[in-house]
């Protein structure tokens, strides 16, 4: 009896220190949320800018720089994914990896040969551990990226989408590395901090929108340089802002994802907690019980021998 | 009292700068420009390193150390573009 007390007292204690721990993680997981939303907010300025930019610049240029131009055979496709570093948060990493993997169905079904980029370290172990080829990978940053980790992500995917430009069927073309025709990105979109949405968006090549104008004609730009060089030094910069906007969006998915998965956690070891309670009491009292009619079996057993006390 | 001009001044992270200004002179690829209230719509790639320089109507100035950076002028105002933007202490900003 007394041994069953003990066990139970046991249990109430690693889930008292599991609650603790969870409970600490939800509340650093809810401050990274509003951090990581603070920053979605804070680069909406420089897209708007840029968008507005290369609007004008699109209108007044002569549009045929690589990474606009649709190409006419598509071999390989580049596939971006956004994961997590850290597990605990719930279906975030395996949500995005499940997208990922029904994009690159479609994409081998359209007899493209899709290449892996991934960021994150969930991503990384999922296809390292199925034997499957990476391309290339980022990891360590998943929760607070920086500009300079999406330029890092950005240099990498460009150089690789300008090496596809001259690819021939079966090998590398002229320049002799194998590079890729298109540009997919996977991550995580979040729309509240209950609804997070793994979304696949084609990146490269870029589309330009002919939006028709109200109001006349756009304002006669000058360009310094000219604008073909000016679209050349912007186009990239334009992919970069693309992916760290997807890199915070996720990173405020991925945070969401696990507060609201150590959210249930806590609450989980709570309702532990109070069922080894009662357990224990129940069985405190029955040993209690139990004791007293011993002792009053055993008392009633002398008088009943006759014998005095 | 002369015109004044709406400024941005802009980061990937953040914005950094943003309001009322005389002048802002800044360094092109193809050199030095400044640019005062009515300036014709202009898009520039700013020099590597450069700096921008905004004078204020007070007389006052501010100067920023920008990395990968473009000007955009246009009838609502300039907007400078970077991808990273560092203030340069006023002494150093001559």
């Amino acid at each position: 009896m007394a041994a069953q007390v003990r066990v139970l007292r046991q249990r109430i204690r690693s889930a008292k220190g599991m609650k603790k721990i969870t409970k600490a993680m939800e509340l650093v997981a809810t401050s990274r949320i509003a951090k990581s939303q603070a920053r979605v907010e804070a680069s909406l300025p420089y897209a708007q800018a840029i968008t507005g930019v290369l609007t004008a610049l699109a209108s007044n240029a002569r549009i045929d720089h690589p990474l606009l131009t649709p190409r006419e055979r598509v071999r390989r496709a580049g596939v971006v994914l956004v994961t997590a570093d850290r597990g605990l948060a719930g279906g975030y990493s395996s949500n995005a990896i499940k997208t990922a993997e029904s994009l690159i169905a479609r994409l081998r079904a359209d007899g493209k040969e899709p290449v892996l980029y991934v960021v994150g370290r969930k991503g990384v172990s999922y296809y390292r551990f199925r034997n499957r080829p990476i391309e290339a990978n980022w990891t360590g940053f998943s929760e607070q990226p920086s500009f300079a980790d999406a330029r890092a992500v950005g240099e990498t995917l460009i150089k690789a989408f300008t090496a596809g430009a001259d690819d021939v069927d079966g090998g590398a073309g002229v320049d002799g590395v194998l590079g890729i025709d298109e540009l997919h990105m996977v991550y995580t979109e979040f729309h509240s901090l209950m609804t997070q949405t793994p979304v696949a968006k084609i990146i490269g090549p870029m589309q330009v929108e002919d939006r028709p104008r109200s109001e006349g004609l756009l304002p006669a730009y000058e360009f310094e340089p000219e604008a073909e060089a000016l679209l050349d030094a912007l186009l990239p910069k334009y992919i970069n802002t693309r992916i760290y906007a997807a890199l915070i969006e996720s990173a405020a998915s991925e945070s969401a994802a696990r507060r609201r998965a150590m959210k249930s956690a806590t609450d989980n070891a709570e309702e532990m907690i109070e069922k080894y309670t009662r357990e224990m009491n129940t069985a405190r009292q029955a040993g209690i019980t139990q004791e007293i009619s011993e002792i009053v079996g055993g008392a009633n057993a002398l008088a009943a021998s006759g014998s005095e006390v | 009292m002369a015109q004044q001009l709406h400024v941005e001044l802009v980061a990937v992270e953040e914005r950094v700068w943003s309001g009322e200004a005389e002048m802002v002179v800044a360094r092109t690829t193809e050199g030095e420009l400044g640019v005062l209230p009515g300036h014709a719509p202009l898009l520039g790639q700013l020099a590597e390193p450069g700096q921008v320089r905004i004078k204020l109507p007070g007389g006052e100035q501010v100067s920023y150390e920008v990395a990968g950076g473009f000007l955009s002028v246009s009838a609502e105002g300039v907007t400078v573009l970077a991808e990273s933007a560092t203030p340069v202490s006023a002494a150093q900003g001559r």
